[in-house]
């Protein structure tokens, strides 16, 4: 269980990146932020992996702040962010330095075949495609088998082929142990093919605007009318959070130009 | 979602690098490189040979190699090369230990390299064959002296580019540390320090280049062995062969020990990224 209390995010010159931002997320549950740029979905984010704190409010994972990196979260950027000198079953396996070598190098093995790249065990990060090295990074995430798995626009980089198959691929290792998943993107089409929840926020500073839940059965197929529906949803939803309070109109669900440029 | 489509994404190309190595390439390109010094000698040799030049003061290869034999023999050269060895040795083992701490310490904290930074490069700006009179003074006219004058050489490459590299690690890449949450031990053995191997491969190898440099000017201030004491010797003399010999010597000896970094850090570095991979083994 991973419950935000009104978190707040003032950077030190006075900008509030956050405010207020309350969220309880199920085991098991796949939440996806959206939202225009700048409106505080990485600092967000971020505030969850611990790798920055917040100014107000609290994150508490199984009712334990986090304050610092947890060992039951783990992230995933929209680089691979692999270590250059490391082969790719050493970065796989490393997070599991506390673990006898022969037992690391199973796992890591393990959660190499799980994502197609056994062969590759033994390469250098230089040698991937990017969609092969964003692989891997989910591969080392996984290994120490987070309750939390944060992802930061992590298949932005990638070529729209790569990244079908790669939500594809995701959803199917999040079968295996079914973490939380917390997924910031661009894309609303990734968001609808992954979430339970969506949820739309607004910036300046930045807070949850909007929330959509998405009861889509899996695996979802995105040509059906039922996912364009929750699609036109969100984007609705984003293109109102975009508007100036005084123009809201909430009955209206979508203008084509909003939808285009929300991003 | 299959795992057939999974692996069927995308491989890059490798290949190349393999193909580039093999074949004749590999022992005609190396020797590319001698043509034009051998050239040089041959015709050198030759001019003398036939009476164009006395050779006198240029000797012609034949007799260096004489004089070089000759010195090899009775064991002048070893022991002066030796000697300049054990200095230079002396000198880039403390200015790398110094360069690296400090480099990694203002590298590491902005506070350190605030504080010392500004002090360290006001004293780079002297050149540092300008401390010899002061470090006679202070430390005599014998070992220390040279062995402090190589060490300040050698400190300054060692130092900046311990600094810059340290202080230019991807943040990226140590918040990948963070999140697996390294101590502070760890962070540095397995985030900072094979970040900053390529940069600190190449300050040790500007620092050995320096502390070369050093050696000839610390044995020049007084020296009664060591190659620089050879070159000395050969001008007092008059014997521009023992001059060339003694150069030779100092060019075998300072591509070997170069040669030598370079090795012992290449299996740490076969991970780079590389534009030219043959610049690896030159």
């Amino acid at each position: 269980m991973l419950t935000l209390d009104h978190v707040g995010k003032t950077y030190p010159n006075g900008v509030r990146a956050l405010d207020g931002i309350t969220l309880d997320v199920k085991p098991g549950e796949i939440v996806a932020i959206v939202g225009g740029s700048g409106c505080g979905k990485s600092t967000l984010l971020r505030a969850i992996s611990g790798l920055d704190t917040p100014s107000q409010g609290r994150i508490l994972i199984d009712g334990e702040p986090v304050t610092q990196p947890h060992e039951k979260i783990g992230m995933i950027f929209q680089e691979p962010r692999l270590l250059p000198w490391l082969t790719v079953a050493e970065n796989v396996a490393f997070g599991m330095e506390h673990l006898p070598r022969r037992q690391r190098a199973a796992r890591a093995a393990a959660a190499l075949a799980r994502v197609g790249l056994s062969e590759k065990a033994n390469a250098w990060p230089r040698e991937l495609s990017g969609g092969q090295a964003q692989r891997v990074a989910i591969a080392r995430a996984l290994v120490p088998q987070p309750e939390v798995l944060l992802l930061d626009e992590p298949f932005s980089a990638l070529d729209a082929f790569t990244r079908a198959d790669l939500q594809d691929h995701l959803l199917d290792l999040w079968a295996d142990l079914r973490p939380i998943l917390i997924l910031v993107t661009h894309d609303v089409d990734e968001a609808v093919v992954l979430a339970d929840r969506i949820m739309v926020m607004r910036p300046q500073p930045g807070r949850i605007y909007e929330e959509i839940t998405s009861e889509l059965p899996r695996p979802r197929d995105r040509q059906s009318a039922a996912f364009d529906f929750v699609k036109r949803r969100v984007l609705a939803a984003l293109d109102r959070s975009l508007a100036k309070p005084a123009t809201v109109d909430d009955t209206q669900t979508t203008s084509s130009q909003g939808a285009a440029l929300w991003w | 979602m299959s795992l057939v489509q999974m692996t069927a994404t995308a491989e890059p190309a490798t290949a190349d690098k393999k193909q580039r190595k093999s074949g004749l390439g590999r022992y005609t390109r190396p020797a590319l490189g001698l043509l034009l010094p051998l050239a040089l000698a041959a015709g050198w040799e030759a001019v003398v040979h036939f009476h164009l030049a006395s050779g006198r003061l240029v000797p012609p290869p034949s007799v260096i190699y004489a004089t070089f034999a000759e010195l090899a023999a009775t064991g002048e050269l070893q022991r002066n090369a030796l000697a300049t060895l054990a200095r230079v040795a002396a000198g880039f083992g403390l200015g790398v230990v110094a360069g690296t701490f400090l480099g990694a310490l203002t590298g590491y904290s902005g506070f350190m390299f605030r504080l010392l930074d500004p002090t360290l490069q006001a004293l780079r700006a002297i050149p540092s064959i300008a401390w010899i009179p002061l470090f006679i003074l202070w430390l005599g006219i014998f070992e220390t002296s040279k062995v402090v004058l190589i060490a300040v050489g050698v400190f300054f490459p060692v130092y900046l580019g311990v600094t810059g590299a340290v202080a230019s690690v991807d943040r990226k890449i140590v918040e990948v540390g963070r999140l697996f949450r390294l101590s502070g031990v760890g962070m540095v053995r397995r985030i900072l320090l094979p970040a900053v191997l390529p940069s600190y491969v190449i300050a040790l190898r500007s620092g050995l280049g320096l502390g070369w440099m050093f050696v000839v000017a610390a044995e020049f201030m007084g020296a009664s062995e060591g190659l620089g004491f050879l070159l000395v010797d050969g001008q007092q003399l008059g014997k521009p062969a023992q001059i060339v010999a003694a150069i030779v010597a100092f060019a075998v000896i300072g591509k070997l020990t170069d040669w030598l970094i370079v090795l012992i850090t290449a299996p740490f570095l076969r991970w780079e990224d590389r534009v030219r991979t043959d610049t690896v083994e030159d």
